[in-house]
């Protein structure tokens, strides 16, 4: 039976709201099929504002490689905002989806992707706006499966009671595997409803579905132990991990908004997975190995997404983009293709290294040398020791002042404060840095015209990397280092004006915190702020603290034990039995490693340290050179 | 540098992309078409597409027009069908000149609004509309960015019609009555818009829409002198043997 378009209802609504065009749809390559024509149909969302959800990765590729299954349509959701949301409440008009305004509770599954614990709120109002009940428990027959992934769902525990099924890792194949099981299902009548689906998928080791797994505590408020609650349900549900990405070439039919959104630029992948070994960085942990793309298959995406999509700009995306075994070659071949026809390349996430300065060079032949952005992350030699970002107070200087020396005017350098063992010392360490920049700055070029920002944020203890047991540096604290920091940056007046300062304050680190590392008692503090109208709390004029807090101590939830507490080795921590593949033992080990100050390789071109994941999921480390090169192309 | 003269549709829901969201749209139809576009030279290099009267987000228009500096001379047909190809399907290209003599912005000096107001009465509109038209002015005010402006809406008005169709979006009131308001309006500073002569008709007359109105611009080009009528600013670019003469009136309606 064919769905009906809301789009009548909600055309009317449209002249009443802000940026209306972010709700019609109808982009260049989105897909509208036939209702009838799939037997499985995603709704696929992205928990914030379309444009920021627009140009997400994630959601996009799956968008496409469910659409091109035989008998499966995926369309496109985004967390509308509080304007259109009060329309649509007093109007009647139910979440939908942009691409064929289907109401979004017709659908067989809702997948949500979350890049972070802030758009938590977004999927409630989203699910409320949908008619579908927010506790997975109150759901019926007629209910769509409500599946997490992204990163955040590496610890999906504080939206446990929302979800029906969390995966891990990347997406392609399991959607594809989550579709299959979802059709043989339907096709088989729909045996045992909704509860032998989900058995079917949690069966499979592959999908995490919450509510076969139980959660005891200590007296003391720890987690005693989580165990599954039924036969045939394992004890640990593994992450998932595609090998060989030249045979995912995604996207290769590029969403083109009409709406502006945040990276207005076609982005290719590079490589995924990443194993410099940064303490802090979520990313880098979960996402191991190393899988790089070929130069040849990213100079044929580049060539096909410029082609598809009209965009001036890519973006060269990945971890760390310059540690690509063959980057030089790729930046190379992809400047001299594109010389002259006004498209830009950029490649974000580089590090302190004299060679990203010529990268960098490559991709400004035409002239354009404004900004550079680096990341230290710690202020001090020590601090960068601890979060083992090997990068020395000379390397920093020599590099920027070879990027000044080269013509490029504004350095950006990134920061984070709250890191294990920080001390005052270190974050004022950033004052002098940025001086001692400036200086060699104006000595290499003889010039005043140079600026330096530094940027800086709260750091996040997140689960799954060696920091998973720290203590979270409490907001007073960060936010008075933060202000120690500004004075010291200003107090100078030979090298303030040329300095630029950017921060954000401690408090949002503080909600970010107690959602990562949370557990299923997490909830209650979600639903209330969202009950009190928290919504896009990852945008600052939207996030409220105190509304937060009024809502955990009405929850009976104590944040600062989520948060500030260190953790013991042997506690059971709320994601343990979640799989990313890092052995427990080598996760705790790099802990010890970081007080002491001891530093790890990169397992590129070091030999294996034992960090536990390839064994563990049959993967490995896939990376160049090939040798091979791009070829100049005849370029429209 | 041969330049190319557009007409283009903003239908449907595309009414709703703002003059910024269509000029990146048409930048990158363009890249995708092929053309070759010329580009500013400088530190930022723009390609040379201008705007000429652009319609506001949210109204729908036939007649949208913008221009197009190119490397090489390029087949007006061909430049046409290659672009709304590369166009997502809403913005659509109905027809492209090479540029003759003359500015085309100087030659959009009136535009043919359709306003439908579903759910209106139409003795009402009537009413307001003979009201309007008797005043000698109508001053109203519109919330701009600087605040509030007061200025004349009446002036700019050359013709106000009053007539009835149905509603084509089907909105609150589906299939109910829905009363079609032609206004012809000369292009002033400041500029008098649809919404302008609605706040007009409720002031003089307390006419007031139920819902939201569905505003379309079916035409924009120079009036003729002669019989007061529209013309295809175009029209001038097609036969560059009459100059600056104002070409015949035709009929420009589409939609």
């Amino acid at each position: 039976m064919p769905v009906e378009s809301i789009f009548p209802r909600l055309e009317a609504l449209l002249p009443k709201v802000q940026k209306p065009i972010q709700y019609v749809g109808g982009e260049l390559n989105s897909t509208v099929k036939d209702w009838d024509t799939a037997d499985v149909r995603w709704a696929l969302m992205y928990p914030d504002a379309y444009e920021v959800g627009l140009p997400n990765q994630g959601v996009a590729i799956l968008y496409e490689i469910l659409n091109e299954l035989p008998a499966t349509l995926a369309e496109r959701t985004y967390a509308v905002w509080p304007d259109l949301e009060a329309l649509m409440r007093a109007e009647g008009v139910p979440q939908f989806t942009v691409d064929a305004h289907r109401p979004v509770r017709a659908f067989d599954v809702l997948g949500v992707s979350f890049s972070t614990e802030l758009g938590y709120t977004n999927m409630l109002t989203a699910l409320d706006l949908a008619g579908i009940p927010l506790h997975a428990v109150d759901r019926g027959e007629d209910d769509p499966i409500v599946l997490a992934g992204g990163h955040a769902a590496f610890n999906p525990e504080p939206i446990a009671d929302f979800l029906d099924a969390a995966v891990l890792g990347d997406g392609e194949q399991i959607a594809i595997a989550v579709t299959e099981v979802i059709r043989e299902w339907k096709a088989e009548g729909r045996p045992g409803g909704r509860d032998e689906l989900l058995m079917r998928l949690a069966e499979s080791g592959g999908v995490y579905v919450p509510k076969f797994y139980d959660v005891d505590y200590h007296p003391d408020g720890r987690i005693q132990r989580v165990a599954p609650n039924r036969a045939d349900v394992p004890w640990r549900v593994h992450k998932h991990t595609v090998m060989d990405l030249d045979e995912w070439p995604y996207p290769k039919k590029p969403l083109v908004p009409l709406a502006e959104t945040v990276h207005e630029r076609f982005s290719v992948e590079i490589f995924r997975g990443c194993t410099r070994g940064c303490r802090f960085c979520q990313a880098g942990m979960i996402t191991r190995p190393v899988r790089e793309r070929s130069i040849t298959t990213i100079g044929a995406m580049v060539e096909n997404g410029i082609k598809e999509s009209g965009f001036n700009e890519v973006g060269l995306l990945s971890l760390s983009s310059a540690d690509h075994s063959e980057i030089g070659d790729v930046a190379k071949g992809l400047a001299d293709r594109y010389e002259g026809t006004n498209t830009s390349l950029s490649l974000p996430s580089t590090r302190v290294d004299a060679f990203n300065i010529d990268l960098a060079n490559e991709f400004s032949r035409n002239g354009r040398r404004s900004g550079l952005t680096f990341a230290p992350e710690g202020g001090s030699e020590r601090m960068r020791k601890v979060i083992n970002k090997m990068v020395t107070e000379e390397d920093l200087i020599r590099t920027v002042t070879t990027a000044y020396s080269q013509g490029w005017r504004q350095v950006k350098l990134y920061f984070m404060c709250g890191l294990p063992t920080e001390t005052d010392e270190d974050v004022l360490g950033i004052a002098d840095l940025a001086k001692k920049v400036i200086k060699a700055g104006r000595e290499a070029t003889g010039s005043r015209d140079i600026r330096c920002t530094v940027s800086i944020g709260g750091f996040v203890p997140k689960p799954h990397t060696p920091f998973q047991w720290a203590g979270q540096a409490d907001h007073e604290t960060v936010d008075r280092r933060l202000r120690a920091l500004r004075d010291a940056l200003r107090s100078d007046k030979a090298y303030g004006r040329a300095i630029g300062y950017r921060y954000h304050d401690g408090k949002p680190s503080i909600v970010e915190g107690l959602l990562s590392r949370g557990d299923r008692r997490v909830g209650a503090v979600i639903r209330a702020v969202w009950e009190d109208g928290g919504r896009f709390d990852g945008w600052s004029e939207h996030f409220s603290y105190e509304r937060w807090m009024a809502a955990a101590e009405k929850a009976g939830v104590d944040v600062d034990w989520y948060t500030t507490r260190e953790r013991e080795e042997n506690e059971v921590l709320p994601w343990d039995h979640l799989d990313a593949g890092l052995d427990r033992e080598w996760l705790w080990q790099d802990w010890q490693e970081a007080v002491s100050g001891g530093e790890v390789e990169d397992c590129r071109w070091t030999p294996c340290y034992d960090c536990g994941v390839c064994p563990t999921m049959g993967t490995e480390i896939q990376i160049g050179p090939t040798g091979r090169k791009l070829l100049p192309l005849t370029v429209v | 540098m041969q330049r190319l003269r557009v007409r283009y549709a903003k239908r449907g829901r595309l009414r709703f992309t703002s003059h910024r969201d269509i000029s990146r749209a048409v930048e990158r139809a363009v890249r995708r078409a092929g053309i070759p576009v010329a580009f500013s030279a400088g530190f930022s290099p723009h390609p040379k597409i201008s705007y000429a009267g652009a319609a506001p987000t949210g109204v729908a228009s036939e007649a949208e027009y913008l221009e197009i500096g190119v490397t090489t001379p390029c087949d007006p047909e061909q430049i046409r069908s290659g672009l709304d190809a590369s166009l997502p399907p809403g913005l659509d290209v109905l027809d492209v000149v090479e540029a003759g003599q003359g500015g085309l912005a100087d030659r959009l000096e009136v535009s043919d609004w359709e306003v439908r107001l579903p759910g209106a009465d139409r003795e009402l509109a009537e009413v307001a509309a003979e009201k309007f038209l008797a005043a000698g002015t109508v001053e109203v005010e519109r919330l701009t960015k600087k605040g509030p402006r007061r200025f004349d809406a009446r002036e700019a008005v050359l013709g106000l019609t009053v007539s009835e169709g149905t509603d084509r979006i089907a909105a609150q009131v589906p299939g109910g009555p829905c009363v079609i308001l032609r206004m012809v309006v000369r292009h002033m500073t400041p500029a008098v818009r649809p919404d302008d002569v609605l706040t007009g008709l409720r002031l003089v007359a307390d006419f007031a829409p139920p819902v939201p109105p569905e505003v379309t611009r079916l035409a924009q080009g120079p009036l003729d002198a002669s019989t007061g009528a529209l013309a295809d600013p175009l029209d001038l670019d097609r036969d560059k043997t009459r100059g600056g003469e104002a070409g015949p009136a035709g009929e420009h309606v589409a939609g």
